[in-house]
């Protein structure tokens, strides 16, 4: 899986390309908390354009990231979730309390 | 019902093959012409027991994992994933969401996301001998399908 970050007026952004599964998970976890922990941000956006496809893996990525953000008194969004990814996302809950756009732009 | 094809594969427990068997598994189900949210489906439950088997059953060591595929005539798939690893002492709790041994780099959502992206599922395991688990699922008939 291919990461790549921006940080920039508070908030972090990450890339996601390829599929978020637990062979790539460990990986994508350790990058974007590594990120947070060295730029501290306010707002952090998972950009889900590039993701192919992720399974239950990838919910533990994401409520991870969310509790250290949580830490930081700041936000997760979640963008451009597929279809498939979307299916997986519902079964979590996890849109109750996580933000969650699609942005064509 | 009738057989109409299978498929059996063996890997070995590593993570690098969690996207090769969904795919196999995915390149499996395609002779029955099924619809791109069908293959989500199926790739997400065959990568959630595929997954199990490596992360679960062989926790510190690299075993085998048998998994087969039936296609039967009135156009179910069938997708069996078996692993003679450390098996599940209590199957309803293993199965409930958000249930998980594997602390926070888990989920616990496997066997819910199994169980409500196919039509059927079924776990048999023992302890110390392994677990096999079971899924099925009926794909729609379109117009103009030929199996
Ligand atoms: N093949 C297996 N071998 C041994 N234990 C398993 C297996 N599959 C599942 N389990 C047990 O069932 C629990 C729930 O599985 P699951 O719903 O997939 O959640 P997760 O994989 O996120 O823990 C696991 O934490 C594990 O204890
Ligand atoms: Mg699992």
């Amino acid at each position: 899986m291919k990461i790549t970050t921006e940080f920039r007026r508070g908030r972090l952004t990450v890339w996601l390309h390829g599929e978020l599964d637990h062979h790539a998970a460990k990986e994508v976890i350790g990058t974007i908390c590594d990120e947070i922990d060295e730029c501290l941000p306010s707002s952090c956006i998972l950009d889900f354009k590039g993701v192919g496809f992720m399974d239950s893996s990838g919910i533990a990525v994401i409520l991870k990231t969310y509790k250290r953000m949580r830490e930081l008194n700041g936000s997760l969004l979640i963008l451009n979730a597929s279809k498939q990814v979307m299916r997986v996302l519902e079964m979590s809950g996890i849109g109750k309390f996580i933000g969650m756009e699609e942005i064509n732009a | 019902m009738k057989t109409v094809n299978y498929i059996k594969i063996e890997i070995p427990s590593k993570s690098t093959n969690e996207g090769l068997a969904r795919s196999i598994a995915a390149c499996f189900a395609a002779q029955l012409d099924p619809t791109l949210e069908e293959i989500g489906d199926i790739k997400t439950a065959v990568s959630e027991a595929v997954t199990n088997s490596i992360v679960h059953a062989y926790p510190d060591e690299i075993g085998k994992i048998s998994i087969r595929g039936r296609i039967f005539d009135d156009n179910t798939l069938e997708i069996v994933v078996q692993d003679w690893g450390r098996g599940i002492k209590d199957i309803e709790q293993a199965m409930e969401p958000m249930f998980t041994t594997g602390g926070d780099d888990r989920s616990g959502m496997g066997f819910t996301i199994m169980e409500s992206f196919m039509d059927k599922l079924k776990v048999k395991s023992a302890e110390g001998k392994g677990t096999t688990v079971t899924m099925r699922r009926r794909l729609s008939f379109r117009t103009g399908t030929k199996r």
